[in-house]
């Protein structure tokens, strides 16, 4: 294993520091328990919490400022975080209309917030994201995994928050946004949970895994690899079978890269997906290519289409203004 | 049951856990994500740190604070889930303090009831369940037929290996392998192996101090 770590139980920590002393403009960050919020606390408005295990950085504290989160609560690597770090969260930025959890629906997140919704002093609603669509057998019933389609619900339930929304009308659009989405990804490479100290998998030079969570758990298939055009267009008709959407839609294109992808291949994907979207009359309006949602070094990318509407459009388009997303500021 | 018994219990699942580092971790590698001996391991430690702050509970107290120790210190799944298992442990004995099988047996029961509770999981999917909800049937049948100790905790350790075992041939409908299908048949469930490693340690711990 070979990484920028001095001492492996002092990952997290130093990693957070560090993001919160760059952004000290935007984040303040409080210990034991772990949590990050806006420099500046909001008033009188929903509080938009997320969280969820670390290592898919920029997700989620990279979103907290202006237009998404009032905080996150940031897991160990790959662990979701612990109920007392959602209550402090809670306590600091409750904004007297309720807080919204944005979840990733994995079991162990799930759990954690969903006991932490019970201890909670204030109004709460959830919202579970449950756009990878590569789980494909309903009958299991953990369901959809949240993947990068979490970041396109953060932005426009934070933008909608923003206005004074009631924590139903928050909720209902996150709901909507969350249903109206589809990822899948593919892994090129394992990722490397630092206190473990090896690959998460073991996946030969010539094998791609179709469907990779983004924890490097395995997803639909181990399949040889190919050039890209062909590995994309096997994730585009995913996504088409997941959505259904009518011909003469307006989409938000996401090509998300898992860590050790560079930005010049993510754009090949973009490419190619675009063409192909386009080609089944979906009208590509909006777009993200970027590191947004990452499973550590796991070279891969993530492929999501979004459809929209025009209140789902204003929301993606307002100001945001955060350490990883800012526009319109 | 003393608090000093939850408390030498305690560190022998601790240790049970530290010397099954390389098996719990191929096993979560396989099906998993790779954290689950990580996670494991932070709890079972947690709990032997506050060693002082338990001995002067009650065994139902001592069995909350490991419970609430636990939701804060290891996370994922197993945190909420072991977490709910100590606090609904703690709650029936505080309730039903009389000590005797049947009351432990109850209050195991009501833990791995809590478990399916917040797991919305049961029989056969593939998870810790699969060994908790027969050791716990048999241990209330044991209990409340006046089998010894010794005998009560050969027949747990078996029932847990059995189910631990059986976890092997399943297809997960619940947790990440969930998204394995068929792959994940022929891999033992990390959670299942812990449980059973768990179950082990306090039945060894016990027979122990009944020799």
């Amino acid at each position: 294993m070979k990484k920028f770590i001095n001492k492996i139980d002092d990952v997290l920590v130093e990693s957070l520091s560090g993001f919160a002393g760059a952004h000290h403009d935007l984040v303040k960050l409080s210990l034991d328990p772990n949590f990050l919020t806006r420099q500046q606390k909001a008033v009188k408005k929903v509080a938009i919490i997320s969280g969820g295990g670390s290592g898919h950085e920029p997700l989620h504290a990279g979103y907290i400022g202006y237009g998404m989160l009032d905080a996150a609560c940031p897991g160990h690597v790959f662990t979701s975080p612990t109920p007392d770090q959602m209550l402090a969260a809670a306590e600091e930025v409750h904004a007297d209309k309720g807080i919204l959890f944005i979840v990733k629906n994995y079991a162990g997140d799930v759990m954690n917030f969903e006991m932490a919704a019970e201890m909670l002093p204030f109004e709460s609603a959830t919202v579970l994201t449950s756009d990878d669509c590569a789980v494909i057998n309903s009958t299991y019933t953990t369901g959809r995994r949240g993947v990068a389609g979490t970041v396109i619900v953060e932005k426009c339930v934070g933008s909608l928050a923003e206005t004074g929304a009631t924590l139903q009308a928050c909720k209902a659009l996150g709901d909507k946004v969350n249903g109206l989405t589809a990822s899948m990804g593919i892994a090129l490479t394992s990722c490397t949970v630092p206190a473990a100290g090896r690959p998460t998998f073991d996946i030969e030079d010539n094998e791609i895994e179709m469907g990779v969570g983004i924890h490097g758990e395995p997803g639909r298939k181990r399949e040889v690899m190919r050039e890209a055009d062909a590995i994309v267009q096997q994730v585009v008709s995913a996504i088409l079978d997941a959505l259904k959407p009518s011909p003469n839609s307006e989409a938000l294109l996401l090509i998300n890269g898992f860590g050790a992808t560079p930005l010049m291949e993510l754009y090949i994907i973009y490419n190619t997906a675009a063409k192909l979207f386009n080609h089944h009359g979906i009208n590509i309006t909006r777009s993200l290519v970027g590191n947004y949602t990452t499973a550590l070094d796991m070279a891969g990318a993530s492929i999501t289409l979004c459809l929209l509407d025009d209140e789902i459009k204003q929301h993606w388009d307002s100001p945001v203004h955060t350490a990883a997303l800012r526009w319109g500021v | 049951m003393k608090t000093s018994f939850i408390l030498s219990a305690s560190e022998s699942i601790r240790d049970a856990i530290l010397d099954h580092e390389s098996e719990l971790e191929s096993l979560d590698r396989a099906i998993g994500d790779g954290d689950h001996y990580i996670n494991m391991k932070r709890g079972a430690n947690a709990i032997v740190e506050i060693r002082a702050e338990l001995e002067s509970l009650t065994p139902d107290a001592a069995l909350n604070k490991i419970g609430m120790k636990l939701l804060s210190t290891i996370g994922g799944a197993s945190g909420p889930l072991l977490a709910s298992f100590f606090m609904s442990m703690g709650k029936i004995l505080k309730e039903n303090a009389d000590d005797s099988a049947p009351s432990y047996a109850a209050a195991f029961v009501a833990g791995v009831e809590a478990i399916q509770q917040r797991g919305k999981a049961g029989l056969g999917e593939k998870t810790m369940l699969d060994v908790l909800i027969p050791v716990a049937q048999q241990f209330s049948t044991l209990a409340t037929s006046n089998t010894n100790i010794k005998d009560i905790c050969t027949a747990l350790m078996h029932t847990a290996e059995q189910g631990m075992l059986s976890t092997k041939a399943l297809i997960a409908t619940k947790g990440r392998a969930a998204g394995l299908g068929e792959r994940a048949i022929g891999h033992i469930d990390p959670g299942a192996k812990s449980c059973q490693l768990m179950i082990e340690a306090v039945c060894k711990q016990l027979l122990l101090i009944q020799n």
